[in-house]
C-alpha cells in the first residue's frame, strides 16, 4: 500500500520517491527484456535448427545450408509463401477498414438492435474454425460465389487468389480488428474531438484530424492482429481455397505428415528475416521522415 | 444532408455500420445459418447431412463425458487468460511507457516471432520441453540440478505454457492500445494527489486500460477454449478440449449434424458469458 | 490540402490494385518442383512412351491438379509425366483421409487425380464420389501384382489402381531398447518395471488404436459388436498411463532421438527415419498388424479431358520404371509387378517393405464401417479424456 517507511520530512519522502520511480523503472525494463527473452526463446531454437545437418528437429548434429538450398529449389513452397503473404495483405486491409467502421459505429453511437449487432460481431471469435471452415465451403458451393481466382503479379509472382479464401479470412479477422480498436475507442477523451468539431465544424475533418490519428495504436494493433491470424491460419484455408491454391500453414501441414524435417524451419526463419527487414526499413524511414506524428503507431 | 445526419445519430450509426453489417450479414451469418439448420438434421453416412428433422443432435450434447470435457477447456481457458493477463499487462505497460520513437519497434517485435509458423513455434517448444531429450531437462540434469526429469510435458502444464505463449501478444495489444494514450501529466497528478503510485495505479491507470484488459482477456479467452492442435502437440494428446470434441465430429466420426450442434451450444454459452463479462466489467468501469 | 492527400493516396490504391489485376494476367503456371535436382541420376525411361489414346475427339487437358499426400513422389515424376506427354501437373497438399474426404464432401472440386486410402475409396464409392475408370486409357493396368485386382473395396479396379501400400506395426530403438515386446501386450500391459514403460507413443489415430487393441484381443479389428468394443476401450485406459502420448506425425523422431524407445506407427515412416538415425527397427507384432493401401482415383465433376489426362497419369504412374522410382523413393511396397522385377535388391528384399507370407496373413483392413463410426469416436474420446 503506502511506503513500508513514513519519511520524516516532505524532501526525503520526494527522494525517496523519486528512488522508488526509478526502482520501477528499472524493474519494468528487466521485467520487458525478460518477457521478450520468452517470446524468442522458442524462435531461437527454430532457426538454430533450420542448420541441422539431419533431418531432426530437436538433435543437434552439425552445421549445414542444405535445407536453405532445399527451400529455395522447392517451387511449390516459395509460391506458397507469396500466397500467405498476399492473403495476409489484403485481409488485412479489408478487415481493419471494416473492423474500425464497427468499432466506430458500435462504440460511439446508441441505437436499436444493438446488441443484436454486438453479438454478431463477437460470434466469429467465438465459432469453432473446424465449423465455420466446413460450413463457409458448403456455402460457397451453394451460392456459386467464391472460387474463381483473383489472379495478380506480386512482386513477380504470378498469383491466382481464389475470392472465397479472402472472403473467409475478413470474415473471422474484421471481428478481431473490431475488439482491438473498441478498446482504444472505450477509453478515449471525446473533449477533443469536441474542442475540434467546435472548431471546424466539419464531422469528417474531426474524424480525419482528431479521431483517426487518436485511434492509430488501436488500429494498428487490430491489423497486425489480423495480419498474424491470417498468415497463421490452416483451417479456414485449408477448406475455402480451391484446387491449386495453398498458402505456406497448408503446405506446413501436409509436409508434418511426413515427419518435421528443418526444411520447414528454413522457411519459417525466411519468413522471419523478410518480414524483420521489411519492419527495420519502414521503422527507419518513418524516423527520417521526422516528425513525431508521422510515426506509424502513436503519437 | 450533414445537417440532418448531425441530428440523427441513428442514421449516422448505421450509415457507418452498413459496409460491415452487410459483409458479416452475407458471409458470417449465412454459413452459421447452415449450422444452425444443420445441428437439427440427421447425419449423413459419411460426412454431410440427410434431411430430417431430429432433436437427437442436442440431446447428445448433454453426454456428461463432454460435459467434463467442456469444464476442463473452461478451467484450462480460465487459468490461461490469467497468466497471459498477469504476464502480459506489464509488458504492455513496459511498451506504452519507452520513448515513443522505440514502441513502433517494440509493438512489432512483439508479433514477429508469429509470424514464422503456428506449428514449428509448437515444435520448437516441444524441443526444450521434453521429457528425456528436451534442452531444459537435459541441461538442469548435467549441471546436477536434478536427478530425474521435470515433467514438462505432456501435462497441463505444457498445454497451458502453450497456450500462454501463443496469446500472450494478444492479450497485450489492446492494453497496450489502452495504456498508450495514458497522460503521464495526469498521472503526476494522480501521485501527488494519492501521494503513493500504486493507489494511483489503482485510482487511475488500471480503471483507463479496463476496456483494454477486457478485450484481451476475451481474445485470450476464446481461442483457448476452442484450441485442439496445441492440446494435441504440447499435451501428447493425453487429454481432449472441447475444440478436439468438435473437430473430431466433422473429420473422425463423419457426424456433421453433430458437430454442428456442439458448435452452436459452445457458442451460445461463450456469447452469454460474453455478455455478462462486459455488463460487469462495464459496471465495475462505472463504479471506479 | 490534406484532402487532396487523401483523394490522392486512394486513387493511387485504387490505380495500383487495378494494375495489378490487370497484369496478373494469367496465373498458376504449374509450379515447378522438379526444377531442382537436375543431376539426380533416373533418366527418363523413354521406352514405351505414353500415346495420347484418343476417342471421341476428346484431348487430354493441357494441365491437370494431383490431390496428394505430401512428398509421396519421387521428385521427377512429374518434370517427365509433361515431357512425354506435355501435360502440367501441380499438386496440392492434404495431411489425412478424413480432410480430404470432408473437403469433398463440402463440395471441392478442381482435382484430377486423388490419393485417398483403402477405407476412404469404399466410402468414396459408396458415396458416388468417384468416376469410373475407362482401362482402354490404362493398357499398364496389366502391370498390377493380381493380388492389387481382387481389393475388397474395389474389385477389377473399376474406380482406383493401388498406388503404394504399407502396413502398421511397432517401431522402436535398437540402441537402447534390446528386446522389444513381441505381443501387443507388452505395450497395452507394460508394467512399470518395462524400459519403455511411460516411453512410448501409440497413434493419434481412432481406427488404428482400437485395431490394435481388438487384434490384440483376438476380435475383428472392424467389429460392430459392443462388448468387444468395450473390452478394447478399457484395456486402452488401463494403458494410458504407461504411454507418453499419442502421436501420428512425429512419432518416429522421437524414436530416433532417444526420447521414445517403441512407437506404434507406419512402417514407412519409421524406414525413412531408420535411414537418417540408423538405429530403428520394426516389426509386426506376434498377434498381427494393420495394412493398408494408398489408391489413385478420379473424384467426380471433372471434364472429360481432364479425366483423359488424369488416366495418362495413372498410366504412367503404372510404367515398371516409375513405379519403381516412386516405391524406392518413399520405401513403401509397389503393387507393380513389372517394377518389383526390375527393381533393387535391397528394396524388394526388406521385410520390413515387404513383409513374408506368414506375416501378411496377421495383416487386418481397417473397412468403414459407416454411422458405427460416432460409436468409436464416443469410446475413443473416452479414452482420451480418461484421466
Amino acid at each position: 500500500m503506502s511506503a513500508p517507511m513514513p519519511p520524516p520530512t516532505t524532501l526525503e519522502h520526494a527522494r525517496w520517491e523519486r528512488f522508488k520511480s526509478k526502482l520501477g523503472g528499472w524493474s519494468l525494463t528487466t521485467y520487458g527484456i525478460l518477457a521478450f527473452a520468452f517470446l524468442y526463446l522458442p524462435i531461437v531454437i527454430l532457426v538454430i535448427f533450420s542448420f541441422n545437418d539431419s533431418r531432426s528437429v530437436s538433435k543437434w548434429s552439425g552445421f549445414t545450408w542444405a535445407w536453405y538450398g532445399k527451400m529455395f529449389q522447392d517451387g511449390q513452397i516459395m509460391l506458397s509463401i507469396w500466397n500467405s503473404l498476399f492473403l495476409a495483405i489484403v485481409s488485412t486491409i479489408i478487415a481493419t477498414v471494416l473492423g474500425t467502421l464497427a468499432a466506430l459505429g458500435l462504440e460511439r453511437y446508441r441505437f436499436r438492435g444493438k446488441t443484436a449487432v454486438d453479438s454478431m460481431f463477437y460470434l466469429p471469435v467465438i465459432i469453432p474454425d473446424i465449423a465455420m471452415a466446413i460450413m463457409l465451403l458448403i456455402f460457397f458451393n451453394m451460392s456459386g460465389i467464391g472460387f474463381t481466382p483473383w489472379k495478380v503479379n506480386f512482386f513477380g509472382a504470378r498469383l491466382a487468389v481464389p475470392y472465397s479464401v479472402i472472403i473467409g479470412h475478413v470474415a473471422f479477422n474484421t471481428s478481431f480488428v473490431a475488439i482491438v480498436v473498441r478498446a482504444r475507442l472505450a477509453q478515449m477523451d471525446r473533449t477533443l474531438e469536441e474542442a475540434a468539431s467546435d472548431l471546424y465544424a466539419n464531422a469528417w475533418q474531426t474524424f480525419r484530424r482528431v479521431t483517426l490519428p487518436m485511434l492509430m495504436p488501436g488500429i494498428i494493433g487490430g491489423a497486425l492482429l489480423a495480419f498474424t491470424l491470417s498468415l497463421d491460419d490452416f483451417v479456414i484455408t485449408f477448406f475455402t481455397s480451391g484446387a491449386g491454391f495453398n498458402t505456406l500453414p497448408v503446405r506446413v501441414f501436409g509436409m508434418i505428415k511426413k515427419g518435421v524435417t528443418p526444411k520447414i524451419n528454413a522457411v519459417s526463419t525466411l519468413m522471419l528475416v523478410v518480414s524483420l527487414s521489411l519492419v527495420v526499413v519502414s521503422i527507419l524511414i518513418s524516423m527520417r521522415s521526422g516528425s513525431e506524428d508521422s510515426v506509424t503507431i502513436g503519437m | 444532408m450533414t445537417e440532418r445526419l448531425r441530428r440523427h445519430p441513428e442514421l449516422q450509426a448505421w450509415l457507418i455500420l452498413a459496409i460491415p453489417v452487410i459483409f458479416l450479414l452475407i458471409f458470417f451469418m449465412a454459413p452459421l445459418v447452415i449450422v444452425f439448420v444443420y445441428s437439427f438434421l440427421e447425419r449423413g453416412k459419411y460426412g454431410g447431412v440427410e434431411w430430417v428433422f431430429t432433436l437427437d443432435n442436442i440431446r447428445r450434447v448433454f453426454d456428461p463425458l463432454y460435459f467434463k470435457t467442456f469444464v476442463r477447456s473452461f478451467y484450462i481457458a480460465i487459468v490461461t487468460t490469467l497468466v497471459t493477463l498477469i504476464l502480459g499487462y506489464p509488458l504492455a505497460y513496459f511498451i506504452a511507457k519507452s520513448p515513443p520513437s522505440r514502441r513502433n519497434a517494440l509493438v512489432f517485435a512483439l508479433m514477429i516471432p508469429f509470424w514464422t509458423n503456428f506449428l514449428i513455434r509448437t515444435y520448437a517448444w516441444l524441443t526444450l520441453l521434453r521429457t528425456h531429450t528436451g534442452l531444459i531437462n537435459v541441461t538442469l540434469m548435467n549441471w546436477g540440478i536434478i536427478d530425474k526429469p521435470l515433467p514438462l510435458y505432456g501435462n497441463d502444464f505444457a498445454i497451458i505454457l502453450g497456450l500462454v505463449y501463443g496469446w500472450l501478444p494478444v492479450m497485450v495489444l489492446p492494453i497496450y492500445a489502452a495504456l498508450e494514450r495514458l497522460d503521464e501529466s495526469l498521472l503526476e497528478a494522480a501521485r501527488d494527489l494519492y501521494a503513493s503510485s500504486a493507489k494511483a495505479f489503482r485510482r487511475v491507470t488500471w480503471p483507463l486500460s479496463l476496456p483494454g484488459v477486457v478485450a484481451g482477456s476475451m481474445l485470450v479467452f476464446i481461442p483457448s477454449l476452442g484450441a485442439f492442435v496445441t492440446p494435441a502437440i504440447l499435451g501428447g494428446g493425453k487429454s481432449l478440449m472441447i475444440g478436439n470434441i468438435i473437430s473430431n465430429q466433422f473429420l473422425g466420426a463423419h457426424d456433421w449434424p453433430f458437430g454442428s450442434a456442439l458448435s452452436m451450444v459452445m457458442m451460445i454459452a461463450m456469447l452469454i458469458a460474453t455478455l455478462i463479462y462486459f455488463r460487469w466489467t462495464k459496471k465495475s468501469e462505472d463504479v471506479t | 490540402m490534406q484532402r487532396k492527400h487523401l483523394i490522392a493516396l486512394i486513387a493511387i490504391l485504387i490505380i495500383a490494385a487495378m494494375a495489378l489485376a490487370a497484369c496478373g494476367g494469367q496465373a498458376t503456371e504449374a509450379p515447378k518442383p522438379t526444377e531442382a535436382p537436375k543431376a539426380q541420376p533416373t533418366e527418363a525411361p523413354k521406352a514405351e512412351p505414353t500415346e495420347a489414346p484418343k476417342e471421341g475427339g476428346v484431348k487430354p487437358a493441357d494441365e491437370i491438379v494431383v490431390y496428394n499426400w505430401s512428398d509421396y513422389v519421387h521428385p521427377d515424376m512429374y518434370k517427365m509425366f509433361t515431357e512425354r506427354t506435355g501435360i502440367k501437373i501441380s499438386e496440392d497438399n492434404f495431411s489425412s483421409n478424413e480432410d480430404l474426404l470432408a473437403k469433398l464432401q463440402g463440395g471441392a472440386t478442381g482435382y484430377s487425380v486423388i490419393v485417398p486410402s483403402d477405407y476412404t475409396v469404399a466410402i468414396m464409392i459408396e458415396e458416388g464420389m468417384l468416376e469410373e475408370l475407362n482401362h482402354d486409357n490404362i493398357p499398364n493396368l496389366k502391370n498390377l501384382d493380381p493380388e492389387f485386382t481382387k481389393l475388397y473395396y474395389d474389385p477389377g479396379n473399376k474406380y482406383c489402381v493401388p498406388y503404394l501400400w504399407g502396413t502398421t506395426g511397432i517401431g522402436y530403438n535398437t540402441e537402447l531398447l534390446e528386446n522389444p515386446p513381441q505381443s501387443w501386450e507388452g505395450v497395452f500391459k507394460a508394467k512399470e518395471s518395462d524400459p519403455w514403460y511411460g516411453r512410448m507413443t501409440l497413434l493419434d489415430d481412432v481406427r488404428e488404436v482400437f485395431s490394435a487393441a481388438l487384434i490384440y484381443l483376438g476380435y475383428d479389428n472392424n467389429t460392430k459388436d459392443e462388448a468387444q468394443l468395450q473390452e478394447a476401450k478399457q484395456l486402452l485406459i488401463d494403458a494410458k498411463k504407461g504411454v507418453a502420448g499419442y502421436d501420428t506425425d512425429n512419432y518416429e523422431d522421437l524414436v530416433g532421438t532417444g526420447e521414445n524407445l517403441l512407437a506404434h506407427g507406419w512402417n514407412g515412416d519409421f524406414l525413412q527415419a531408420a535411414d537418417e538415425y540408423g538405429n530403428i527397427d520394426y516389426y509386426i507384432p506376434e498377434e498381427g498388424g494393420t495394412i493398408w493401401i494408398d489408391n489413385m482415383c478420379i473424384p467426380k465433376g471433372v471434364t472429360p479431358e481432364e479425366k483423359l489426362a488424369a488416366e495418362m497419369y495413372i498410366n504412367f504412374v503404372l510404367d515398371p520404371e516409375v513405379g519403381k522410382m516412386l516405391g524406392e523413393y518413399n520405401y513403401y511396397a509397389t503393387p507393380n509387378k513389372e517394377s518389383l522385377a526390375i527393381a533393387d535388391p535391397d528394396y524388394k528384399s526388406n521385410p520390413l517393405v515387404f513383409p513374408p507370407p506368414e506375416i501378411r496373413e496377421k495383416l487386418r483392413f481397417i473397412k468403414p464401417l459407416g454411422e458405427f463410426e460416432s460409436v468409436y469416436q464416443r469410446m475413443w474420446d473416452e479414452v482420451k479424456s480418461a484421466q
